[in-house]
């Protein structure tokens, strides 16, 4: 489970937080002249990223404030947390070397571990 | 393909099982194919066997970066059934399970099928109205559903609790007898066994790192292991449709998550059907090794690592205990993730993009596994014919921008 480090309150266990999403999706200002598509972009298509992530948490039963989070999604390692309206720190983190690769540590996927042939006669 | 058969196991037997042949080949890549299908899980690999079978497009490959069926394939609680709410879900499960009926003849590989019925219960009575309701939309469009009243439920399904003293009450259920479960593994391998004798490659530890494109068309692939040309890409990653559709730029409303499952150590049969259960979150069928297998919600949080934090467990075996107070002394053995791509209206993407020759399939998020035959039968029909057909047209990407939606979150019981 996460330790979460809520701005307002310090580290506490997840199960106090609720997931609120990708972070950094401003609400549209001239929404009367947007098209179907505009609205489909803003309501339904997300990042998704694999690697550094940018997302919002609520402790929802602490401060019950809302904050950011920079995550990694491909190792789950917290990287940073900051308040909502600021901008997200500069990090470094273990990414994968390919987009859908795994990162050297955190990952639990072991079907793309698999030995070479050379591997498994050695072993 | 050297069929299999008791006779031909019996001959193998005598010789010392030495004759056996490799179920597929180890191709190198070619410089080309026809279509190029990524993600070698059961919807890729269903998706390849159709295109050849009915299509004749043999000159294919399936590019997998791990191994077949590591994914998804390989890590869910393969429940099957067709029960949901609306036209387009009925029509598309519906296709799955008549082709179910009968794969493992098709394929000549034992995919222990079993029509052991799937319960879903109802604890409340909002639950309970909307459950009915779901009966008649499912009689409608042919699905087999029937309500059972909370004894009826326990003469189906003996070991469950109905008493009324715990937190949530069972009061009913809804049926359908000809849902079940079967192995993984074996529809995996005995789709990968027949497209490979129809001549499909396939190609394991690739990994697709680029698609080509020149003039707003698909001319190929980058991968790990060198470039391939082909007109035809087909995106079938599951958890990694997001990141394969951003190689082209494209914008899905997909998000990517963890779903857990724990199994318990083997014991004696003793529960005979599928229970799933909305209100209080679990869902649990037993194996044919006898191992009890346990499923829930997913993780909130976005992730890619294919692992899951405690407290969902903790909360899933909670009520585990509510439903089936006699497995409470059983021992957890094994508990893992998979990831699974999740789309707003828990409905899948069968179709063409702005990007011509590139195709998605995907966004079946927590309970694509019972669709498995039907999403590769009518994704194959696409991918040749470059139209979607009656069944695939409904999830079609612009019904995100239509408002078309097939919005089956609350209307097809727990998310499996
Ligand atoms: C724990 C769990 C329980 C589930 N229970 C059920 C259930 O009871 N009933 C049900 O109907 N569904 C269930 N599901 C959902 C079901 O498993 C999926 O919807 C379904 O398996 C997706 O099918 P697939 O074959 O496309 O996925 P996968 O088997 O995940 O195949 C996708 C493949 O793409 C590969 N890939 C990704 N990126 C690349 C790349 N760049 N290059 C090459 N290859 C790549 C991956 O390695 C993977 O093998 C469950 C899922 C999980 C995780
Ligand atoms: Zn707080």
């Amino acid at each position: 489970m996460f330790v979460i480090d809520c701005p307002n309150c310090g580290a506490r266990d997840q199960s106090e937080f609720t997931y609120a999403g990708e972070a950094h999706i401003a609400r549209p200002t001239d929404s009367e002249n947007m098209t179907d598509a505009e609205w489909a972009e803003f309501v339904f298509m997300r990042t998704n990223t694999k690697g550094l992530f940018a997302e919002r948490w609520w402790h929802a039963t602490g401060c019950r404030k809302f904050f950011n989070m920079l995550r990694n999604t491909a190792t789950d390692e917290i990287h940073a947390v900051y308040r909502i309206g600021e901008k997200p720190p500069k990090v470094t983190a273990d990414l994968p070397a390919t987009p859908a690769g795994e990162a050297s540590i955190g990952s639990g996927n072991d079907a793309v571990k698999i030995m070479t042939r050379d591997e498994e006669a050695a072993s | 393909m050297k069929r299999y058969s008791a006779l031909e196991l019996i001959r193998q037997g005598l010789g010392g099982h030495r004759g056996w042949d490799r179920v597929w080949r180890k191709p190198e890549p070619k410089p080309s194919y026809d279509a190029v299908i990524i993600g070698g899980g059961g919807h890729g690999l269903a998706t390849a066997y159709y295109l050849a079978k009915l299509h004749g497009m043999t000159n294919i490959a399936v590019v997998e970066k791990g191994w077949i069926g590591g994914g998804n394939s390989g890590r869910n609680t393969t429940i099957i059934r067709s029960n949901y709410l609306f036209d387009e879900s009925a029509a598309i499960y519906n296709h799955a399970l008549n082709l179910w009926n009968g794969l493992g003849q098709e394929l000549n590989f034992n995919i222990m099928m079993s029509h052991r019925g799937v319960l879903n219960l109802a604890h409340d009575e909002g639950e309970m109205r909307q459950l009915k309701r779901r009966v008649e939309a499912n009689r409608l469009n042919g699905v087999d559903s029937e309500w059972l009243d909370a004894k009826e439920v326990k003469n189906f399904c003996p070991s469950i609790n109905i008493s009324g003293d715990i937190r949530y009450p069972v009061l009913g259920g809804t049926l359908q007898r000809s849902g079940g479960v079967n192995r993984h593994d074996g529809v995996v391998w005995g789709y990968a066994r027949a497209a490979d004798a129809l001549g499909v490659d396939i190609l394991q530890q690739t990994e697709v790192t680029g698609i080509l494109t020149e003039a707003g068309e698909v001319t190929g692939i980058e991968t790990t292991r060198g470039t391939i040309r082909t007109p035809k890409v087909a995106s079938v990653t599951a958890g990694h449709t997001s990141v394969m559709a951003s190689m082209l730029d494209i914008r899905l409303p997909v998000e990517s998550h963890p779903l857990q499952a724990l199994v318990s150590e083997p014991i004696k049969p003793i529960l005979n059907c599928v229970v799933m259960s909305n209100a209080v979150h679990v869902y649990c069928s037993q194996s044919d090794k006898g191992e009890l297998v346990i499923g829930a919600g997913i993780d909130a949080q976005l992730s890619y690592t294919q692992r899951g934090n405690l407290d969902i467990i903790e909360h899933q075996m909670a009520s585990l205990m509510e439903l089936f107070p006699i497995f409470s002394r059983l021992r957890m053995m094994r508990q893992w993730g998979g990831i699974v791509d999740v789309c707003p209206d828990a409905s899948p993407i069968i179709s063409k993009t702005p990007v011509k020759g590139f195709y998605v399939n995907g966004g079946w998020g927590t309970g694509g596994w019972k669709a498995t035959p039907g999403s590769g039968h009518v994704f194959a029909d696409l991918i040749a014919k470059d139209e979607p057909n009656r069944i695939a047209a409904p999830f079609a990407i612009d019904r995100f921008t239509t408002g078309a939606l097939v919005a089956e979150h609350g209307a097809a019981a727990v998310a499996h």
